[in-house]
């Protein structure tokens, strides 16, 4: 489930907002989103991938809420980890396109 | 029983061609629409772009090169597991189009990867990829696209159906558009079980179809579980066929696999008996491409500082109902038109018996249907619109929800909490695999008694126009697919595709027709022939492409 939203990374362009598929943010006061429905978090990743600035982060768990903090995620560098894995962001090449995919494709038929 | 949609509508509009649901096959039936001269305007419940099974996974596409040869391998290759029940037209249709599609997604953008020789390989498609261009594609052609839209009835006349109100989940605004036709494209039901990106599907166009009058098809064809981490959303049973599963001990759990052996997975899990996986059978040098060819299986390990090609990790099989399974609203011809005029189905929402049967591995074929699908009932919706020509305007339309609608607010918590208990308790009729997966005459007869008073209770409840509300019909959509489906795998007697009675173990020849299904407050089943054609040639089936 969505846990953490960085109140230092967030730029308040409120993507998220807009691209959760059920509805789990709120517009903040202050710009920054509040996670405001988080058991229908269906734990989907694609607030992630969409945030320009590596602010979110969803849990693995689907069922309940880990409880992790930012400064942990800091340290262990979880943020950001799935938007660089699918290649999105300047300067990045989109997994879409990897070698591999064509590769496992052959290989295995998926 | 519904309110009158012009009294409530703080949003009203007018269209051609109204598609509920922006997944595959929402935006593929917008984008034909429109490009058949159709003014068009797409509605979903949550985002175009990132709703839906798709938008977070990998899927491999059904794409396959136009020689006969090829062709016919393709179309045998799950004909039998389909029970018998695809239609060869239908998958030279389908085979045809999805070639065409998947070149025009080459031409506009689509970043496939290519072969040795430079040509672009596409046997699939990057879920976040593919519907961030279907969105980008949507606008540019045209199409109007209103997001957190959901959708809570159909509008009417005599003639046949004529737009749909709902609200807005965000500002909290009714909305009301007029359309001389509507496509359903709102994906299968998962029965909100948390299935990767599942929790939108919950069966809402197939009561809407049912309460403008339409059948629905195929309805046993509904029992898919994927193998899932416990702790995970992420359902990519495909990885598992490099898996072994494991007692907590360490020793084996005979006959356990990723394909045949879910039935064992599900014995023991019912017994008890926590399985366990790791990915231990993928060979040195393929655990690279997989670890980069679904960016989000390996999300939830990574982040649990789990190796699952060496760690054990307990397993669940999670209900992902009609989404991978393959019933759904039947269309009546190759328009993908319902037997409702103005209404047309397309994607999980329609079935997909046509050109899987009884069964589906996973992403290919569904992925093919989605796309093709989606733009034959686009172009049939845009065509029948501009044959009514100015007619259309003229018409009063009324809402056909089986539930009142209301404007006034709703009670809050209680409200909230009684929904909360009818999903609870459909669910503890369609989860358990004793229930779902091993059907029995006794099981599935006390499951519809309940189920059916679930409905009755629900039918009387009146819905406010809310977000409140928006889940208040998910739940009675869930109860009607439940029942939809429980009544259709009580009338079939017999083990098919994935169709699966205790009772009944094995395939009898003369049950080899469709199941068609409808009806809210009594629901009836009765059979349809299915085309007669000679059955291909079983041939040894290709390595199969089972997604994703």
């Amino acid at each position: 489930m969505i846990e953490v939203v960085s109140q230092s990374r967030c730029v308040s362009c409120n993507q998220c907002v807009s691209v959760c598929p059920t509805n789990v943010f709120d517009k903040g006061e202050d710009g920054i989103p509040i996670i405001a429905r988080q058991d229908d978090c269906q734990t989907c990743f694609m607030c992630e991938l969409y945030c320009p600035v590596d602010a979110l982060y969803v849990s693995p768990d689907s069922e309940g809420v880990m409880g992790v903090t930012e400064e942990e995620l800091e340290q262990q560098g979880l943020l950001g980890g799935y938007r660089e894995k699918v290649g999105w962001g300047r300067g990045r090449v989109p997994v879409a396109k990897h070698d591999y995919m064509y590769q496992l494709s052959v290989r295995s038929g998926f | 029983m519904a309110i009158q949609a012009a009294a409530r509508g703080q949003l009203s509009l007018e269209t051609d061609v109204l598609v509920i649901g922006g997944g595959p096959a929402g935006t593929w039936a917008a984008i034909s629409a429109a490009a058949k001269g159709a003014k068009v305007i797409l509605v979903d419940k949550g985002y175009c772009g990132s709703s839906g099974a798709t938008a977070p996974s990998g899927t491999g596409v059904w794409y396959v090169d136009p020689e006969r040869e090829k062709r016919e391998e393709a179309k045998a290759s799950r004909y039998a597991m389909g029970g018998q029940l695809a239609e060869h037209e239908w998958m030279n249709r389908v085979l045809d189009r999805t070639y065409e599609n998947m070149n025009k997604l080459g031409n506009l953008g689509y970043p496939f990867p290519v072969d040795p020789s430079g040509q672009p390989h596409k046997r699939g498609l990057q879920g976040p990829e593919y519907m961030k261009l279907m969105r980008k594609l949507v606008q540019k052609s045209g199409v109007k696209i209103l997001d957190h839209s959901p959708v809570l009835e159909l509008l009417a006349d005599d003639y046949g159906v004529g737009g749909a109100a709902g609200v807005n989940t965000q500002t909290g605004d009714a909305w009301s558009i007029r359309a001389g036709a509507v496509v359903i494209a709102t994906g299968g039901c998962a029965f909100l079980s948390r299935a990767l990106g599942c929790n939108v599907l919950t069966g809402d166009g197939y009561l809407f179809a049912a309460e403008a009058g339409a059948d629905l098809s195929g309805m046993e064809f509904s029992n898919a579980y994927a193998i899932c981490p416990t702790f995970s959303s992420v359902t990519k049973t495909a990885y598992y066929s490099y898996a072994s599963f494991y007692y907590e001990d360490g020793t084996v759990v005979e006959g356990a696999g990723s394909k045949r052996g879910r039935s064992v997975i599900a014995r023991n899990l019912l017994a008890g008996r926590q399985v366990y996986a790791k990915l231990d059978q993928a060979p040195e040098d393929l655990k690279p491409l997989l670890r980069v060819a679904q960016t989000n299986f390996f999300l939830p390990f990574d982040r649990r500082g789990i190796d699952p090609f060496r760690d054990l990790f307990p397993v669940t099989l999670r209900l992902e109902g009609t989404v991978r399974g393959t019933g759904g609203i039947r269309i009546v011809d190759e328009t993908c038109a319902t037997k409702v005029p103005g209404l047309y189905a397309a994607g999980d929402a329609a079935t997909r018996e046509l050109i899987c049967g009884g069964f589906t591995g996973g992403g290919s074929h569904n992925s093919a249907w989605a796309m093709s699908s989606g733009s034959f009932a686009g172009e049939g919706a845009a065509e029948y619109v501009l044959k009514l020509g100015d007619s259309a305007k003229s018409r009063s339309v009324r809402g056909l929800s089986s539930q009142s609608l209301t404007n006034t607010s709703a009670d809050g918590g209680a409200s909230q909490a009684r929904t909360q208990e009818y999903v609870q308790a459909v669910q503890d009729e369609v989860k358990p695999y004793d229930r779902n997966l091993f059907r029995t005459e006794q099981g599935l007869s006390d499951s519809i008694g309940r189920l059916d008073g679930l409905w009755k209770a629900q039918r009387e409840n009146t819905v406010s126009v809310s977000a409140e509300g928006v889940k208040a019909r998910e739940a009675a959509a869930m109860t009607a697919t439940a029942r939809w489906m429980y009544h259709s795998a009580l009338a079939r007697k017999e083990t098919r595709g994935m169709h699966k009675r205790e009772d009944f173990p094995t395939i009898d020849g003369g049950q080899r027709h469709r199941l068609i299904s409808g009806g809210l407050d009594q629901v009836w089943v009765s059979t349809e022939r299915v085309a007669d054609e000679v059955a291909p040639q079983e041939r040894q089936p290709v390595k199969e492409s089972v997604t994703a």
